[in-house]
Order: C-alpha cells, then structure tokens, then sequence
C-alpha cells in the first residue's frame, strides 16, 4: 500500500509511544491549539540530583507527523538530562523518523518546541533559570508568538490582536482585542498564564480584554 | 488488497462502471474519426451523430434541447467558462457602459466549490465586484440577502445546487425567480447532484448549469455547461467551430459517449438506495460522543454524510481508516494541500477545531449496504483510540 509517510512514522503513528500524562508533573508544556489543527502536551518528571528525565509523556491533537514526532522525541529525551533533551533537534528527530514531508514541518516542529517548553518550565518552576534575562516587553511579546489565536489557527502577535504590552516592577499587563465575553477569551488568557507567570522575575501577570 | 477496499469518497471520483467502458470502447477503436459536417466522410458522420446522441440524453436529464448543452472538459471548466464567459459579455469596462446598462458586479455564496470561488477571485482581480453570500448554520443562503445583494450593476449570480463537503441542497427555483425577477444571470454548479438531484430547467429559472460526469461512474475528463438559449457568453477557447462555435476543440467524443452512459444508469431506485445507506451511516455516527452532522439534516445529497467529530484530527482519522481499507475524506488543514481549512465548516460558522475533525463519507453505486456498519464500526473505534492520546476533552 502507498503511503504518504516513512515506515518508521506510520510505525510510530500507529504505536506511539509514551503516550498520557504525568500527575504532578515536574514540569509540562503544551504548545499549538485545536484552532491551528496541532497540539502537544508534554509532560516530565526529572530526577533532582542528576537533572536526567526519568519520565515523559505526550498527548497529540494532530495529523500523523505530530502525533509520530511526539512519539520520536519522547523516546529521545527519556534517560538524558535536561541540557542534553533540551539540544535535541527537529533535524534529529526528523531523522529519526525517516524523513517527514517538507509540509508538514509545522506540525512536527510544535512537538520539539513542546519538549523544549516543558523543560524551560521546569527551570522557571524550580528557580533554575541561570541566565536571568530580565523580562521585558520584548520577551513577552516572544512568548505571546506561540500563544495561538483560535480564530485563525496563527498566534496572537501574528494576528495583530495584541495592542499592548506594559512591564514594570515585576508586573506584566497585556492587552487583547478581543470582548472579554468572546467565545475564546477564557482559553486565551490561560494559555498567556502559563507562558508568562513562570518567568522568573514576574510576580503578577493582567490580562485585559478589550474591544 | 484494494478489492476489499471500502471506497465511501464518491464526492472525490467515482469508479468508471463497466457498461460505460464497454459503449465507450468503440469510439476509441472503431468510430474513433473526429465529428464531422453531414458532407464529410462516414466515419465522421457516425461520429457526429453518436456525439449528438450523447448530447440530447445529457440535455433531456435537464430537460433542455440539445442545442443547448456544451461538452466541456469537466465541471472546473464549465464554471470557469460561466463565469468568465459572462463577465466577459456583459461587464461593462469602467467608463464604457453598455446599452444593457449592466457592470461589474457578481455574486455567489461563500461556500462555493473552488472553481466558482476562484473564477470569481479571478474576476475581482480584473476590476469585477464579487459578493460573498453568506450561508446559515446549515450552509443556505438567505432569499432576501441575495435579494438585497442585487444591484443594477450586476450581471451574475452563481449558486450552486449542492454542497461539495456537507452537501447542504440550495433553493435553486426561488434563487432563480429572484434573478430573473431582477434580470440578472443565474448560474448553478450542478456537479455534486446531476442527476441524482432533479434539476429541470423548465421549472427552474436557471441560465448556466455545471455537470461533470466522473461522479456518476462515467469517465473523467467530461462535463458539461447548459447554456439557455439567448445566455450571452463571450467564446471560451479560441480554435475551431465546435459545440456552437462556443468551446474550440475536436469532441472528447468516446467521454461524451460515457457520460450519456453514465446518466442513463442513473435511477431513481440507485438514489433511494444510497440514501437509506446515507441515513443509516449518520444514525450510527452521532451515537459517537461529541459528535455533530455537518449539513442539513433532511435538504442534503442522498449520498452524503458529514459528521465532526471533537478532540481529534482529520487527517489522522483518515490514515487510520485507510489502513484498515476504508477511503474518506476531511475538511481538515493537515490534508488539504493549501493548509487551510474548510471554508465550507468556516463559512457555516463552525471554528477550525469543527473543521479538523470533519470527515465526508459518499457513497456510490458499488456501495454494499454493510459497508455502512463496516465503517461505522471502524470509525468508533479509531475515534476512540486518537481521544485516548489526546490532550482534549478530558475535563
């Protein structure tokens, strides 16, 4: 039978592997959103002595390639420590898989970032973060980048829905043009939660609708 | 392997049926001259008439004369001719009005099939007005927004007959007595539902009609365009005089053959029987959790089911159901070769979560009534199995 993806993919599609949840996970991240059509949970618990992962597991809302490449990385990060998971590649994971198709490079870029972000939030959640790059408007706005505006499927800079960013003091405020009664106001404003109130110098995030 | 294939994407192509190869099979061996004029050689003129054999069974499923009905190379070209071939008659360049004082102003809804919806994307780009009509929840355009729409510089609706993805039926009579009210061209693709849609031409006020014979196991590469008598159209292709002198180019004359094939196989009975299929399969689909029809639940293509299903992705669903031998089709991003997602579910107000996790089940004449629990079953299951690696709808 033809088929769109590698052996491996299809293998990984049809038995991913370390699939579910963590309870109380050390740390956890989920990068995309059912608007844009792919989205991947993360999920670690890390030994605190030796900084090696000792658990991980992903849940995919996505086609093929994502669901594969969560699967993939997965395997790649369990047993190594947080700075060598963190420096895994989409190249690398890609390879791994045999190849996946050029267009579908988004969707399997999200489940890297996905590892990436869960383990940033480990660093932010147990103070780890050695580089204390001070928060600034600038940060924030990277990080509202891989907020997705479901609306659209694009994140919320990209679709210009951000009119202000203010940071001062430790306080982040942000700004959306959206009603505060819109359908998607509420899932919004978690998903700015949990990438800006782990920073590590951010006591205080508001999020105001308007519109 | 593909024998035991259940093929439920008959929206997409359809299997060519056998009795049409086998009418078709002489035009390409025996009578394989091209049409000629009555003072040409036999051959041609056994060609010409087998042509307008095909021609005048086509027209009469219509219940059109002959005369005006044009072969095309299928229903993309037939509504790119409509279309583009009505703008070119009528729109009137800036500046330059013409006596009929008409301009520059199409409407079609938003939901149209990409060769409507792209011809007039097309369109605008040379300085026509488009409208977009917009559709409710289950994919019908309002009668008094369309009729509001009018204006005295519009020159064309187009509305189509059925929905390609949700297969929601238009009210094509009333959206014709309204452009023929107001003296504007009525075009409608027909693709989807010729002829297991009764469309007669008589009854209904309609200028331009799209039909294509590959969804009604003819072959493909033919379609067709009715073109009332009278329609201005500007000529399509440039060449020769054939199909009146409207679309240049020697007659796919064995496709013609296989398409008046293909219509006259199609029977009443063939349609009920598909629709009790259809009926069965969106019964045992919405017992599936967090799951919705997509569509009008009664004014929709015998054949066609679409049902959304939440938590999950389309494009996923569909491999898993290939690999165990069933073909379906999504309106989902991660499939459509343009990334995006169905305008369709969008245009009838769903979010791109409902319309990643549509999937479209057609059925066919070499459909078995146990294919529909074959793939009922099957759904469920692989539902069920993506829900469980899902981060969604575990709260």
């Amino acid at each position: 039978m033809p088929l769109p993806y590698s052996e491996i993919v299809m293998e990984h599609f049809r038995n991913p592997r370390n699939v579910g949840r963590i309870e109380n996970p050390d740390g956890k991240a989920v990068e995309g959103s059912p608007a844009c059509g792919d989205m991947v949970a993360v999920y670690l618990a890390v030994d605190p002595d030796s900084q090696r992962i000792t658990d991980v597991k992903f849940e995919s809302y996505g086609c093929a390639s994502n669901i594969a490449t969560g699967s993939i990385i997965t395997e790649l990060a369990k047993g190594k420590t947080l700075e060598e998971a963190k420096s895994i590649t989409w190249k690398q994971a890609s390879e791994a898989l045999g190849g996946l198709p050029p267009i579908k490079t988004h969707c399997s870029v999200l489940a890297v970032d996905g590892l990436r972000a869960a383990i940033q939030n480990y660093r932010e959640r147990h103070g780890l973060v050695k580089e204390r790059v001070p928060t600034t408007v600038e940060v924030v706005r990277k990080r509202l980048k891989h907020v997705m505006n479901p609306m659209t499927g694009l994140d919320l800079v990209r679709t210009k829905i951000v009119r202000d960013i203010e940071v001062s003091g430790g306080k982040v405020r942000v700004a959306i043009d959206l009603p505060a009664d819109h359908q998607f106001a509420a899932n919004i404003r978690e998903e700015i939660l949990e990438k800006i109130e782990h920073l590590w110098d951010v006591d205080e995030v508001v999020i105001e609708f308007t519109e | 392997m593909f024998g035991e294939f259940v093929y439920l994407d008959n929206a997409a192509a359809t299997r060519l049926d056998e009795r049409v190869l086998g009418a078709m099979t002489p035009y390409f061996l025996e009578t394989y001259a091209v049409a000629t004029s009555q003072f040409g050689y036999s051959p041609g003129i056994e060609a010409k008439d087998a042509l307008e054999e095909a021609r005048s069974t086509i027209a009469r499923a219509l219940s059109a004369k002959p005369e005006e009905f044009i072969f095309t190379s299928g229903s993309t070209e037939s509504s790119n001719m409509a279309l583009k071939g009505v703008a070119m008659a009528l729109g009137a360049r800036s500046g330059d009005r013409r006596p009929s004082g008409k301009g520059k102003h199409i409407i079609i809804s938003k939901i149209e099939d990409f060769p409507v919806l792209y011809s007039a994307r097309a369109l605008e780009k040379q300085g026509f007005r488009v409208t977009y009509l917009d559709v409710d929840e289950y994919g019908r355009v309002n009668l008094d927004q369309l009729r509001q729409a009018i204006t005295p510089e519009t020159i064309l609706v187009s509305i189509q007959t059925a929905n390609q993805e949700i297969g929601t039926l238009q009210d094509v009579a009333a959206i014709g007595a309204i452009c023929r009210e107001q003296g504007v061209l009525f075009h409608t693709d027909a693709t989807h539902s010729f002829p297991r849609v009764l469309l007669d031409v008589r009854e209904v006020p309609v200028d331009l009609v799209t039909v294509t014979a590959h969804l009604i196991h003819g072959p493909k590469g033919i379609g067709g365009l009715y073109v009332r008598k009278g329609t201005p159209l500007v000529k399509w292709m440039d060449g020769g005089f054939q199909e009146f002198n409207l679309r240049a180019g020697e007659e796919n004359i064995p496709g013609a053959i296989g398409f008046a094939t293909a219509v006259k196989l199609v029977t009443p009975e063939e349609t009920a029987r598909l629709q009790d299929m259809r009926d069965r399969l969106i019964e045992r689909l919405l017992q599936i959790p967090h799951s919705r029809l997509n569509g009008h639940p009664t004014l929709r293509l015998p054949h066609n089911a679409n049902v959304s299903f939440r938590f999950v992705e389309g494009e996923s669903i569909l491999l898993h159901l290939d690999m165990r031998g069933f073909a379906v089709s999504t309106g989902s991003a991660c499939f459509s070769r343009s990334l995006e997602a169905s305008h369709v579910i969008l245009g009838i107000g769903g979010n791109h979560e409902r319309a990643h996790g549509s999937v479209r089940f057609t059925f066919g004449r070499f459909n078995k009534p146990e294919d529909v629990d074959a793939v009922a079953d099957a759904i469920s299951e692989v539902i069920a199995a993506l829900r469980e690696i899902s981060p969604l709808g575990k709260e």
